[in-house]
């Protein structure tokens, strides 16, 4: 494989309700500063890849719209991925094996304040047999917490714990949200949204952009490995304790040995066990230093930023680190991206 | 000053539901609850085109249920909402549907059936919820 270098990060501030950019505007800034922190300018990218969701924006093409915001003329390479920025990340990077292009740019976009995000997910759901049932993402996750509590492979307090370091952290970082302080043994005593879930388990969910310039030379983290892969639609069809699909993504990325930070697209606190499992790791690497997901949740964004962060730990002397993005109900299709110093 | 305008999201185009689909929602219309055999030999509830652990085609259809058991479960405070995984009779996978019986007598390994709802039209909610096997 052409070795592929992360060469710029950037992210708008995760706001709960921005009002003052559109998406053009979002992409401007946010792919100006990334080309800024990459060294480069808008001719230097030969390839360019965004993740967004036409739901989420809430009207058709909103990708076309938002191109404009990229200043895309004279005529440039351009896709696009109805999916998290990660996967757009994925795009470039496979365009990058190509060999004839030297730098990719990939960004994603989403307002979650422009309607109803639960929404959206339950319309994204099996249109046959579970969309027109109308149930929404926080339930859905509760049938996984509870599957997990009955596997005896988590506890309420477990859930709680995510909660209280997500937010700690998340409140350290300046591009996350500022949220209530959630002390867990506070946490376990407010009640239940779905049962075994409370409503702090779920994400706090922002509006905001993130872009990535990746470039074949070496002046930033190496992607050491990057895979994906999907598992089942249906939640009945599959033990939801466990994510095969993280595990044969991990593999095919080269493996989780060495790892010492990770960054999981977790929605659901009860999420985060299976997949630090699923990664063979445990707490005792840094998990999510970001705050993660869970209190900047950013659609179409998040599993973009994971990578981003996961760069920014290993020029910030991380040696290994490892980023997740999800997509699809109960961490249904997984990315692994693994960065190390160039 | 608020300007606002009516907007409805949907797709702008139908889709026919194929040979599976069509058969099990057929079926269920006409009251039965179907699942599809795999090459391998489990039976999938609700039915799929192909085995998902293969990508082969699935084979004839089984019929499943009404009873089953509930493989896991989440209810809202009430009045809120119950939902349930049930794993018909004779089905290998769980089905995701509502639990309409009192939410108190929930647990994991609970027996419940299948209440079809009596105008049916061929759509999942023909299937009306679950409720404790009497």
């Amino acid at each position: 494989m052409r070795p592929v270098y992360v060469a710029g990060f950037a992210e708008l501030p995760h706001l709960l309700q921005d009002n003052l950019l559109d998406e053009p505007e979002m992409v401007q800034r946010v792919t100006a500063a990334a080309l800024a922190d990459a060294g480069l300018g808008r001719d230097d990218v030969g390839f360019t890849c965004s993740g967004s969701n036409d739901y989420v924006m809430g009207r058709p093409f909103s990708f076309a719209t938002a191109l404009d915001g990229l200043g895309a003329w004279p005529p440039i390479r351009e896709s696009h991925v109805e999916m998290d920025g990660a996967w757009a990340l994925y795009e470039a990077w496979v365009r990058l094996q190509h060999g004839d292009v030297d730098v990719a740019l990939a960004y994603g976009f989403g307002k979650s304040s422009l309607g109803s995000v639960e929404a959206v997910r339950t319309l994204e759901l099996d249109p046959y047999s579970l969309a027109p049932l109308g149930i929404g993402p926080l339930p859905l996750a509760a049938l996984q917490a509870r599957a997990l509590l009955d596997a005896g492979l988590a506890t309420e307090a477990d859930f709680a714990a995510v909660v209280e370091r997500s937010r700690r952290d998340g409140n350290r970082n300046h591009t996350a949200p500022m949220t209530e302080a959630m002390s867990a043994a506070h946490a376990l005593t407010l009640p239940y949204i779905s049962s075994p879930l409370r409503g702090h388990d779920g994400p706090v969910r922002t509006d905001g952009a993130a872009a990535i310039v990746l470039s074949t030379e070496p002046v930033g983290p190496r992607i050491a490995g990057i895979s994906h892969c999907i598992d089942a639609h249906q939640p009945g069809f599959r033990d939801l304790t466990v994510s095969r699909s993280i595990a044969t993504a991990a593999a095919a990325a080269g493996g989780t040995s060495g790892v010492d930070v990770v960054e999981l697209h977790v929605e659901y606190s009860s999420q985060e066990g299976i997949v630090l499992r699923a990664l063979g790791l445990d707490s005792s690497v840094s998990v999510s230093p970001s705050g993660g997901a869970l209190v900047a949740n950013t659609p179409m964004v998040a599993g973009l930023c994971r990578i981003g962060h996961a760069a920014n730990a290993v020029r910030g002397g991380a040696k290994r680190a490892l980023a997740h993005a999800t997509s699809g109900p109960l961490l249904q299709h997984n990315l692994i991206c693994i960065l190390e110093p160039a | 000053m608020e300007l606002t305008s009516p907007f409805t999201l949907e797709y702008a185009y139908k889709r026919s539901l194929g040979p599976v689909l069509s058969r099990f929602f057929t079926a269920l219309r006409d009251g039965r609850l179907e699942g599809v055999r795999t090459a391998t030999g489990r039976v999938l509830f609700p039915p799929l085109e192909y085995d998902p652990d293969t990508g082969e085609d699935v084979g004839e259809p089984v019929e499943v249920g009404p009873g089953g058991v509930v493989t896991a479960w989440t209810a809202a405070p009430p009045p809120g909402e119950a939902w349930v995984l049930v794993r018909l009779d004779g089905a290998d996978t769980a089905m995701l549907h509502r639990f309409t019986g009192d939410p108190a007598s929930l647990e994991t390994g609970l027996r419940v059936t299948a209440r079809l709802a009596e105008q049916r039209v061929g759509f999942i909610t023909d299937i009306a919820g679950f409720e404790v096997e009497a």
